[in-house]
């Protein structure tokens, strides 16, 4: 495990921490920017060029911007009055401790099954490979994930539509 | 010699570099071109700002600033002073820590842009393999900056700025990266240096240059609108309108962080206008390929300067847009066309060579182009109003 | 067609930018203070006193009569009498100004002054570069810094000059031949006066008096 690899996952880490932690609501959604930031740094340290500069590019460019529009436009600016911890901690611990032991045996199985003669170093995979795969291999994926996208598109602007008919 | 002056700085970078012994020459090498991109586009972002008041000026009829040095060209001089030591006023209700964050957050992700333009032969600091991505994926880094800067001075003007600002900016960040996909599809790759070298090749001595094909210069009159809406710049500049918003999202910024804005914002247009000289008017690469003595590194300081030229004669020119005329123009006009675009470059690329696919990839584009100028940007015509009177 | 207007527009700045550099009508800034604008005729900052001949003093045209005073919108102006006469350019005993002070960090050029005053003895000069760093005094002008020769006037307002000084040499006839007639009149009335006198002398003498002492006076 690398040096750098300790600073980003501290990053992301604390990013995540003051995500949860912090009170100021737009604050929340500045930190989980650098929690996205931190994300995309671990994959271009793992040589993922495209999927980091996706993330960084979907993410911060524009889930981030959504996080913090859909924040201003619904409870502004004003801190939440009241504790922002839940009142049951305990249920909440078991419920992390669960995901993390699903989460950690996943990861730990994956790399069990490579078959047992393979180097560390990860396969290079270009964006032309990615491009190839998406248009030969995964194209029905693709189209169905683009129709999907087209009907969230379309139901977005009936909604909004309806509130403006209904506002009148 | 004429290879030698065109990588004159690549020389002198690993000649400074050959003190340091050999495990730190490779990190001292990009310090060194970090050095170099740090001081050069902001002397140039000098001379830019007093082309731009002394070129604004001659448009208007008037002198630009004539006073400090000869032909004023002391006033960036003038004005960094001025800047750097005015007081530094934040309100008092502001949010300090984003307060202060907005303005280093723009001028570090602007720079970081740099990273993957090709300014010479042999001179991309980072020769990423997704280098066009790259470049896209910073600059929507950049929108989160306005939006901190805008909601962190509590002022709910500089808030609305911001947000039109954003709304603009993303708008405007989809025909951006459509046009210049146009450019990828063709070369098919995302790297900068083999996108230049595709457009580095010469028939009779005229060059291979993108903006030369049809569809390369609807893409790049694309992306130059896309471009000045994406800076907030004229025609698209409502968000730190002069006389609408006070200055909109810097409105509470005084002294140095307003200069940090001022330079991210012309450092930004800059490197925007290098990935435009990048994708489709051949980066580095001379017009004529009897010119090609020049270096290659002033051909692109040349077209950046030009293209910031342009930049100023459009604002110069144009009034400004309201933000619903914004928004339908890019949506209803720039959008569509940008998608037309990709089309047609890619009937260009299996219409094999010849004089067809000229004609018929010019004659789709200039019919649609008028088209969308009929259907797409339709006045609303008001009829007479109607009266409703309270009970 | 959509985009023409803008080339349309591209062009006439790319026009302006080329002339600006070879033609006068295309850079129309004067560098101030290097250069100046000429002013027309009729520009109006500040009063000032006109006085005939050579000593400010003794040809000073105004009279004191505080008209401009209660006339003047803000109020700037600050005159005291004299308690003595002296003899005006005509050799006549007039009384004067003692004081005659106009703040001009408050006068606002309406022109009130110079329209009211019946004697053509205040005019607006031209003067604008006034500033001083003395807050307290350096705008208050008084009578020695306000009177300004009537060559001056002429210098300044030409044709305005001029037609005050036909007006004023006209009054002057007139009141010359006024003048004249009256003291013809007297002398003739005199005269008559003396020969009834010798015939009819209580009566036509107690009289006439009453009846030449108003005439005499109306016309002093």
């Amino acid at each position: 495990m690398s040096f750098v690899l300790y600073i980003l996952a501290a990053l992301t880490v604390a990013g995540g921490l003051a995500a949860v932690l912090l009170k100021n609501t737009v604050h929340c959604a500045l930190a989980l920017t650098v929690a996205f930031a931190g994300l995309a740094l671990l994959f271009l340290e793992l040589d993922a060029q495209f999927a980091g500069f996706a993330q960084i590019l979907i993410y911060i460019g524009a889930v981030a911007i959504l996080v913090v529009f859909a924040i201003l436009l619904t409870r502004g600016s004003e801190t939440p009055k009241g504790s922002a911890y839940s009142h049951s901690p305990l249920v909440g611990l078991v419920i992390a401790a669960c995901v993390f032991a699903v989460l950690g045996w996943a990861v730990l199985h994956s790399t069990a099954q490579l078959p047992p003669g393979t180097t560390s170093a990860t396969p290079t995979v270009t964006v032309a490979d990615i491009g190839n795969a998406l248009m030969t291999r995964y194209v029905l994926p693709l189209e169905i994930v683009a129709l999907l996208l087209t009907a969230a598109l379309i139901g977005a602007v009936i909604v909004a539509m309806h509130e403006k008919e209904g506002s009148r | 010699m004429i290879e030698k002056a065109d990588q004159i700085f690549v020389l002198l970078g690993h000649w400074l570099v050959s003190f340091l012994p050999a495990a730190l020459q490779k990190p001292a090498l990009v310090l060194l071109a970090v050095v170099a991109i740090i001081v050069t586009f902001p002397a140039l972002f000098a001379i830019t700002v007093l082309l731009e008041r002394k070129g604004l000026g001659r448009m208007q009829n008037r002198y630009g600033p004539n006073r400090v040095g000869p032909y004023g060209l002391f006033q960036p001089v003038a004005d960094g002073i001025k800047s750097l030591t005015k007081e530094d006023i934040v309100p008092l209700s502001a949010d300090a820590v984003v307060h202060f964050l907005a303005p280093v957050l723009l001028v570090v992700v602007v720079f970081m842009g740099y990273a993957v333009l090709p300014i010479g032969r042999n001179m991309t600091l980072v020769n990423l393999d997704a280098g066009i991505l790259f470049f896209f994926a910073i600059g929507a880094s950049s929108e989160l900056s306005v939006f901190m800067a805008g909601w962190s001075s509590r002022n709910k003007y500089s808030l609305l700025g911001a947000m039109r600002a954003v709304a603009q900016m993303i708008s405007y960040e989809v025909p951006l990266l459509m046009s210049s996909l146009a450019v990828v599809m063709i070369t098919g790759s995302l790297n900068a240096n083999r996108i230049v070298d595709a457009q580095n090749q010469y028939t009779y001595g005229l060059p291979h240059w993108y903006i030369f094909t049809p569809w390369g210069f609807a893409g790049f009159l694309l992306f130059a609108v896309a471009a000045t809406a994406e800076t907030n710049r004229s025609p698209f500049d409502l968000p730190e309108g002069e006389s609408e918003l006070v200055a909109g999202y810097f409105t509470e910024y005084s002294g140095f962080k307003f200069a940090l804005f001022f330079l991210g914002e012309y450092v930004g247009m800059m490197g925007i206008s290098g990935l435009g000289t990048t994708l489709f008017l051949g980066g580095y690469s001379a017009p004529l390929q009897v010119l090609g003595f020049v270096p290659s590194w002033a051909w692109f300081i040349g077209k950046i300067m030009l293209s910031m030229c342009v930049f100023i004669w459009v604002r110069g020119t144009l009034p400004r847009l309201r933000q619903d005329q914004l928004m339908n123009f890019a949506w209803k006009f720039v959008l569509p066309l940008s998608l037309l675009n990709l089309f047609v470059a890619a009937a260009w690329r299996f219409m094999g060579q010849g004089f067809l696919r000229w004609v018929v990839c010019s004659a789709v584009l200039l019919i649609a182009y008028v088209v969308m100028a009929r259907v797409g940007m339709k006045r609303e015509h008001f009829g007479p109003r109607s009266y409703r009177y309270a009970e | 067609m959509l985009g023409e207007g803008i080339l349309k527009g591209l062009g006439e700045t790319a026009r302006n930018f080329a002339g600006s550099f070879v033609s006068k009508e295309r850079l129309t800034t004067i560098q101030y203070p290097e250069e100046r604008a000429e002013p027309i005729e009729a520009t109006r900052d500040f009063p000032f006193l006109v006085y005939d001949g050579n000593d400010w003093e003794a040809g000073l045209r105004c009279v004191a009569c505080q008209i401009c005073e209660k006339e003047c919108p803000p109020k700037c102006i600050y005159i005291v009498k004299s308690t003595d006469k002296k003899p005006d350019a005509l050799g006549k005993p007039q009384i004067y100004p003692t004081r005659f002070d106009i703040d001009i960090s408050v006068c606002m050029s309406c022109q009130i002054c110079v329209e009211v005053c019946p004697f053509e003895a205040i005019k607006m000069d031209t003067e604008f570069e006034l500033s001083t760093t003395d807050r307290f005094g350096g705008l208050l002008y008084d009578r020695a810094q306000l009177a300004r020769s009537n060559e001056y006037y002429h210098s300044i307002h030409p044709t305005e000059a001029a037609e005050v000084d036909a007006r004023l040499a006209e009054e002057k006839v007139k009141a010359d031949a006024k003048a004249k007639a009256a003291a013809a009149a007297a002398a003739a009335k005199a005269a008559a006066a003396a020969k009834p006198a010798v015939a009819a002398a209580v009566p036509a003498s107690s009289e006439e008096p009453a009846t030449k002492k108003p005439e005499a006076e109306t016309q002093k």
